[in-house]
């Protein structure tokens, strides 16, 4: 059971620094890609600690430049009108218990986009990847490709406060699953329309809000808790505004094909009532 | 899944009341208060005499509240013909179930009589050749630090020493003890507020639950610690930003495995307001974190916090005492972890399924040491700090927790009990009778915070003055050398082997 622990030698990866410049119109511009002298990638801990000086400084707009997979970037940033504009593969948890700025990805998102998201907008032109907009309980979340497994987990909404998620191609298994809040709405935009754009599992243990698919569901691919219809008279501005949303940010035309969509949403708000038995024995 | 269908209950197939206040009606003013006072609606007045109509859980309420001392709660003798294995317990909860085809619910920590080994554990103390110290009149130091170590100090010739570089944040308290998570919501606003007074006043920490932070609570922010549990409730950058540190529940002793379940009943909207969410709907905490299904998620769970909160706070995990604790342990602390939280078994709760609360897990006297000797084995230990709770009922039991390999006990029930809980495991129903664990206002105003606290305040004091009492008698001057000191515990039980896996000698087994 024993291990070794042999005594590497460690240079202090947080010192390190990436070339930034500043444009005439108070962008700020930073390179993620840029090797150390020792010949390392940058590592996520310097650039965050310099995004966040940056923004300290009052930064309106930053640009991110050639971004490798360096995680948890902007993260807990709350600047209300700040702006990020990220080129290359940001990692994960992209905006975790982001609260304001707007985040625009060209290019795809890893995992846990948005994790407990309280408000802002994070717009990706690629795809985002499993558990996008984990419990978010405010803020947009807008994927012009496809998203993975587990999107829009036990999102919430509060005091209007109302979480968005909006995926222009297709949602994997557990799509909103906990659901006690906000909207879902899943496209369908690359693919036979035939073709369910979501897999199985659907808002299992659902207890609020609700999921717009365009596109087939069947029965057994809904959870417990969640049970789906068409839509109906009082959908047609939400299904507006988030479709709105998404026209606005990527340039696509989305088809108001209704008849095409499936309303998913809870069966109840309480849907263990009745599961415990309170009688202390 | 399918809820039950509402059952109307026959009178005949259920269970004999368990406790029955009886009045001495020689003694009785009639003041009714006793009436008013019982949320259980276990009496009334009728006929011009206060009477018991049942539904008593032996909460003593009305004990304490009689002006004339005439009330009693008797336990009432089993009415079930004797039976050794299907016991009452058994057979009540048959009938229950019965009855409401549910999962029976109870809070507190299990109230089984399993063995426990902090009763089996005996201390020992210097005599002739290492001279006991006199903690009244000599310096004992009980100062205890949160926070990642890093293994390694530098000392400078001048007499300067520091933590190396990029050294971990760590937190200085009085004494080494942990007021645990008790969420706002599984209490009320004035229990969480005495909870989190009495840390203050103690300077330690107290943890916020899964609940989020009031904001009338911000004053106390630098002795709370906050929680990130499944259900990110009341997860915020600011309350991570504000608080002292940053605790990730992946599990609790009394529920390992389980997610939580506030009932819509109790989401009020000073609970909806704090947690940030809808009023009336179920708070649910899904089962395990969404986004941690691996070590590896666990560590960028752990680094997203470090990163959101600028390195400036400890951030901890709290994992439940189970079978395989240790090498979870190893993991946790590989992912990052500044403190790592052990809860055992008998820990306590809020609400429970009754078939996990008494079933699952392991006792915490066993996970410390087993933790402790792993971490020791993989050179890990070093690098964290171990809190351990699940039952921490008094100063002994402290002392041996952290002779056995905690670093910090963290507890909760105690606290409670200290401003008036009874143990009676109804917290589930939101009726606590003594303002405790309810969100009914006229409840909620019978605990004076003020008072409260000063109770919970002068306990932890009254603990820590006997942990310098029992270390100045082992010749200990600071109580960071008794941690993980096992040779100064021997076990006096009757299954040796457990003495073994926690590394504890049998009594009469000496070193020289």
């Amino acid at each position: 059971m024993t291990t070794s622990t042999a005594k590497k030698v460690v240079t202090d990866i947080t010192k390190d620094s990436a070339p930034i410049s500043r444009t005439a119109d108070d962008t700020v511009k930073v390179r993620a890609d840029v090797r150390t002298p020792e010949g390392r990638p940058l590592h996520y801990r310097a650039l965050n600690a310099l995004l966040r000086r940056i923004m300290s400084e009052g930064a309106k707009h930053i640009v991110i430049d050639g971004v490798m997979g360096q995680r948890y970037i902007a993260s807990s940033a709350s600047q209300k009108d700040l702006y990020i504009e990220i080129h290359g593969t940001p990692g994960n948890d992209l905006g975790a218990f982001l609260d304001g700025p707007t985040i625009e990805v060209f290019g795809s998102a890893q995992d846990h986009t948005g994790n407990t998201m309280n408000s802002g907008k994070i717009i990706v032109h690629g795809n985002a990847w499993d558990v996008t907009g984990l419990a978010a309980r405010g803020g947009t979340i807008l994927v012009a490709g496809n998203t993975g497994y587990r999107v829009g987990i036990h999102m919430k909404e509060y005091c209007g406060m109302k979480p968005t998620v909006v995926i222009g191609g297709t949602a994997k298994d557990y799509l909103g699953e906990y659901m006690a809040g906000g909207t879902i709405a899943v496209l369908n935009l690359y693919r036979d329309i035939s073709q369910s754009p979501v897999g199985l599992s659907i808002g299992a243990g659902m207890h609020g809000g609700r999921m717009y698919i365009r596109g087939k569901v069947e029965k057994h691919q809904l959870g417990p808790g969640a049970t789906m219809g068409p839509l109906a008279e009082e959908d047609a501005p939400e299904i507006e505004r988030v479709i709105g949303e998404f026209e606005a940010a990527f340039k696509i035309d989305v088809p108001r094909d209704w008849s095409n969509y499936v309303k998913v949403f809870p069966t109840s708000s309480r849907p263990f009532s009745g599961h415990y038995d309170p009688t202390c024995i | 899944m399918t809820a039950p269908a509402t059952v109307k209950k026959r009178m005949e197939l259920e269970a004999p009341d368990r406790f029955k206040p009886v009045i001495d009606h020689d003694l009785c003013k009639k003041c009714k208060r006793c009436v008013k006072e019982c949320s259980f609606r276990a009496l009334e007045f009728a006929d011009g005499m206060v009477k018991s109509v049942g539904g008593c859980v032996a909460c003593g309420r009305c004990i304490n509240i009689c002006p004339a001392q005439s009330i009693e709660i008797r336990q009432v003798p089993s009415q079930f013909p004797i039976h050794a294995n299907f016991n009452e317990r058994v057979r009540r909860g048959i009938m229950s179930q019965a009855s409401t085809g549910g999962v029976l619910l109870t809070s507190c920590g299990t109230d089984m009589a399993y063995p426990v080994m902090f009763d089996e554990l005996l201390l020992d103390a210097a005599q002739v050749t290492n001279p006991a110290i006199d903690p009244l009149r000599e310096p004992v130091e009980t100062t205890t630090f949160i926070g990642g170590r890093k293994g390694r100090l530098e000392v400078f010739e001048e007499g300067r020493f520091r933590m190396g570089d990029d050294p971990a944040p760590m937190i200085a308290m009085d004494m080494p003890i942990m007021i645990g998570h008790i969420s706002l919501g599984s209490v009320s606003y004035n229990a969480q507020k005495a909870l989190f007074m009495a840390a203050k006043d103690l300077n330690i920490i107290a943890g916020s639950g899964e609940g989020g932070l009031h904001k009338d609570f911000y004053p106390f922010a630098d002795h709370v610690c906050s929680e990130i549990a499944s259900g990110r409730f009341g997860v915020t950058g600011d309350y991570l930003k504000r608080t002292a540190a940053v605790e990730i529940k992946i599990g609790q002793g009394a529920k390992p495995g389980h997610g939580g379940h506030l009932p819509g009943e109790k989401v009020s909207a000073l609970i909806s307001q704090t947690r940030m969410i809808p009023l009336g709907t179920d708070a649910l905490s899904p089962y395990p974190h969404h986004d941690i299904y691996s070590i590896e998620d666990l560590q960028q769970l752990i680094s997203v916090v470090k990163e959101s909160t600028e390195y400036k706070v400890p951030v901890g995990v709290k994992i439940a005492a189970v079978h395989n604790v240790g090498a979870i342990a190893a993991g946790v602390v590989r992912a990052g972890a500044d403190f790592l939280t052990i809860d055992g078994f008998r820990g306590g709760t809020g609400s429970t399924p009754r078939v996990i609360r008494d079933h699952v897990g392991l006792p915490i006297e066993v996970a410390i040491s087993v933790v402790d000797q792993r971490l020791t084995a993989e050179g890990l230990r070093d690098r964290v700090t171990v809190c351990a709770g699940g039952s921490i009922r008094s100063s002994a039991d402290m002392i041996k927790a952290i002779a056995l390999g905690a670093d910090v006990i963290m507890t909760c029930t105690a606290a409670l009990v200290a401003m008036g809980c009874r143990v009676c495991q109804q917290c589930h129903r939101g009726v606590c009778s003594w303002g405790i664990a309810t969100q009914r206002e006229e409840l909620v105003a019978r605990l004076d915070p003020e008072v409260a606290a000063a109770r919970v305040a002068r306990l932890y004091r009254a603990w820590n003055e006997e942990l310098k009492e029992v270390l100045g008698a082992m010749g200990i001057d600071s109580v960071e050398s008794l941690v993980g000191n096992r040779d100064r515990l021997r076990y006096f039980g009757p299954n040796s082997k457990i003495a073994e896996i926690m590394g504890v000698k049998h009594v009469g087994e000496g070193w020289g």
